[in-house]
């Protein structure tokens, strides 16, 4: 009896243990989101406070309108919105294309293409750069929309991926299909890619949201201040305003912001999507 | 091969045309953007650059002066000591993370949203962040302190703080693959260790661990290969033109400096070859290591 109460009570310790754990971890993780949110809204002066002041004194959105007026953020939000766009497109169109040829075709030189697949899935991005770099120059099309997008044409993740997704389908679904006298790209856009769309999903969240944090690329290609990301604008709006932490702050949270409300929109297809494609 | 040819039947052939129609714009553009770039990387850091995109052959001159550079070893020395601060604490923390999500909790989702908020930040946006609170006059994190730290002036403290930003930065991450591991092991296990009297720490080393150390060997590699590449983070914290930029550079930032701030494109490319090979070399002897603790015998 005794020890049934004992036993009891060490579990419910454990158990409080385990929240406030999760709930100190929990600050640990928010508290710089909040803090920037707190600092967006105050003066340099009440910024520079020894002992800090936690609150604002107003809801000003002067740091706001400072940020937008330094940066041209229509052009960043329209550049980023707009490369994270094609480059998803192409990587959905293109991918799911080889991907179902290579899981569910037959043709000759099958294992070597799927080998330049591999390999550049195994070699990091910033080999290709300078000579990417070169092209993108050489075409006189440095500072584009074109640009942005031009190392994500393709994806090489994508195919490996959706090659997967596609050998999990039972091949009588497009030998079915083929019988009632599809052909097969037919069979592939009428039948096997809407089968798809779990994976088109995460593909298109992963995809998304690398080509939103990249910074390298954009930084190297396009140089032409309307012409940045989100990111690479905010990397200039650093050395602007070395001292102007409430600027900086807005700055900040003006671009996190669109894929902070599409993440709390999209949980759990967020985390699935970027967890369950396994690889960054 | 004629013969061969002939031998495909109709409905063959018109499969295999499929096919190539199929892959067609995925194989150019590996082609082009990524097959072609790899091999004039591995020309190009043989050759000086001139200027305008002229090259001339120098030999193993680009390697033969990255060897013999001090900033560039120190720049190996940072990434390496910077995979040293965050790889085994990082994941150590996901661990527990992972674990303390796989109990009974409420409220699971939510946490598991918050620790992964990072991830969908940029890192720019998130590193800009740190850098005003890691700021050593009126950054919040030495006034709690109360210190004076110049977390990101010292060459003492700089590379600490940037591996501060990369941990918080990626353990939701892991802690969410690390969680699809421990889901994964039965509770039977536990169950029978129970009855048996075992005790919490002795159920860990000898159930969890061994059982996860598939998903912690996937996590390892992963993690090790991101963390050789870093970039965004430690150029976002150091500007180039800050006296620390040598004392916490990685071998990307150096990449990045020598191709396209100093316009060395030969040097560069030495660079990142260098850096491709020690990603191989420590990938491969993670793959030798794994025998001795990684269990797939489930």
């Amino acid at each position: 009896m005794k020890s049934t109460a004992s036993l009891e009570r060490s579990r419910r310790t454990s158990t409080i243990l385990t929240y406030v754990a999760l709930i100190f971890g929990a600050v640990i993780m928010v508290f710089p989101f909040v803090w920037m949110i707190l600092t967006s809204f105050k003066t340099v002066e009440e910024s520079m406070m020894v002992p800090p002041i936690i609150f604002p004194t107003s809801l000003s959105p002067a740091n706001f309108i400072k940020a937008v007026t330094s940066l041209p953020f229509t052009n960043l939000y329209l550049n980023t919105i707009l490369m994270v766009l094609f480059r998803v497109l192409f990587a959905i169109l293109f991918s799911s294309m080889a991907g179902y040829a290579f899981a569910k075709l037959n043709f000759r030189g099958k294992n070597i293409l799927f080998g330049i697949v591999l390999l550049q899935m195994s070699l990091p991005s910033q080999i290709f750069i300078i000579p990417q770099y070169q092209m993108v120059a050489k075409l006189g099309m440095a500072n584009t929309i074109f640009a942005l997008v031009f190392p994500g044409l393709v994806s090489a993740f994508g195919v490996f991926f959706l090659r997967q997704t596609y050998m999990g389908i039972p091949t009588e679904i497009g030998e079915a299909a083929y019988l009632d006298g599809c052909n097969q790209w037919q069979t592939f856009y009428k039948v096997m890619f809407p089968l798809t769309g779990t994976s088109v999903a995460a593909l298109t969240i992963f995809t998304a949201v690398f080509a939103y944090g990249d910074l390298m690329w954009p930084l190297v290609v396009n140089s032409d201040l309307n012409m940045m990301t989100l990111s690479s604008g905010l990397a200039t709006l650093r050395g602007q305003f070395s001292t102007d932490f409430p600027t900086l702050m807005a700055g900040s949270l003006l671009a996190m912001l669109p894929m902070i409300v599409l993440y709390l929109i999209f949980q759990r297809q967020f985390v699935e999507g970027i967890a369950g494609t396994g690889g960054k | 091969m004629k013969e061969k040819r002939i031998q495909l039947s109709a409905a063959a052939r018109r499969e295999e045309n499929w096919a190539y129609i199929m892959i067609a714009p995925t194989i150019l553009g590996l082609v082009i953007l990524n097959l072609w770039p790899f091999v004039q990387t591995i020309c190009t850091s043989f050759c000086e650059h001139l200027g305008f995109g002229h090259y001339q052959f120098i030999g193993l001159g680009n390697y033969v002066r990255m060897f013999q550079n001090g900033d560039f070893w120190k720049a190996t020395w940072n990434t390496v000591f910077f995979c040293i601060l965050t790889v085994p604490l990082g994941m150590a923390l996901a661990l527990g993370i992972a674990m303390l999500l796989n109990a009974k909790v409420k409220f699971k989702g939510g946490f598991r949203t918050i620790f992964f908020l990072p991830l969908v930040c940029a890192p720019a946006a998130v590193t800009m962040v740190w850098r005003w609170i890691f700021n050593s006059n009126y950054g919040i994190l030495n006034q709690l302190l109360g210190t004076n730290i110049g977390w990101i002036t010292d060459p003492k403290f700089i590379m600490i703080s940037c591996a501060i930003v990369a941990i918080w930065s990626n353990i939701g991450y892991d802690a969410v693959l690390l969680l699809a591991g421990l889901q994964n092991i039965s509770k039977s296990y536990y169950e029978a260790a129970n009855i048996d009297g075992a005790s919490k720490p002795t159920q860990f080393f000898q159930i969890t661990l061994p059982m996860i150390s598939p998903s912690l060997f996937s996590v390892l590699i992963m993690r090790l290969m991101s963390s050789m590449k870093v970039y965004d983070l430690i150029y976002m914290m150091v500007e180039e033109t800050s006296p620390v930029v040598t004392d916490v550079q990685s071998l990307m930032y150096l990449f990045y400096r020598s191709s396209f701030v100093a316009g060395e494109r030969g040097y560069g490319s030495a660079i990142v070859i260098w850096t491709v090979l020690l990603i191989g070399i420590v990938t491969l002897i993670q793959f030798q290591g794994q025998k001795k603790w990684v269990n797939y015998d489930v």
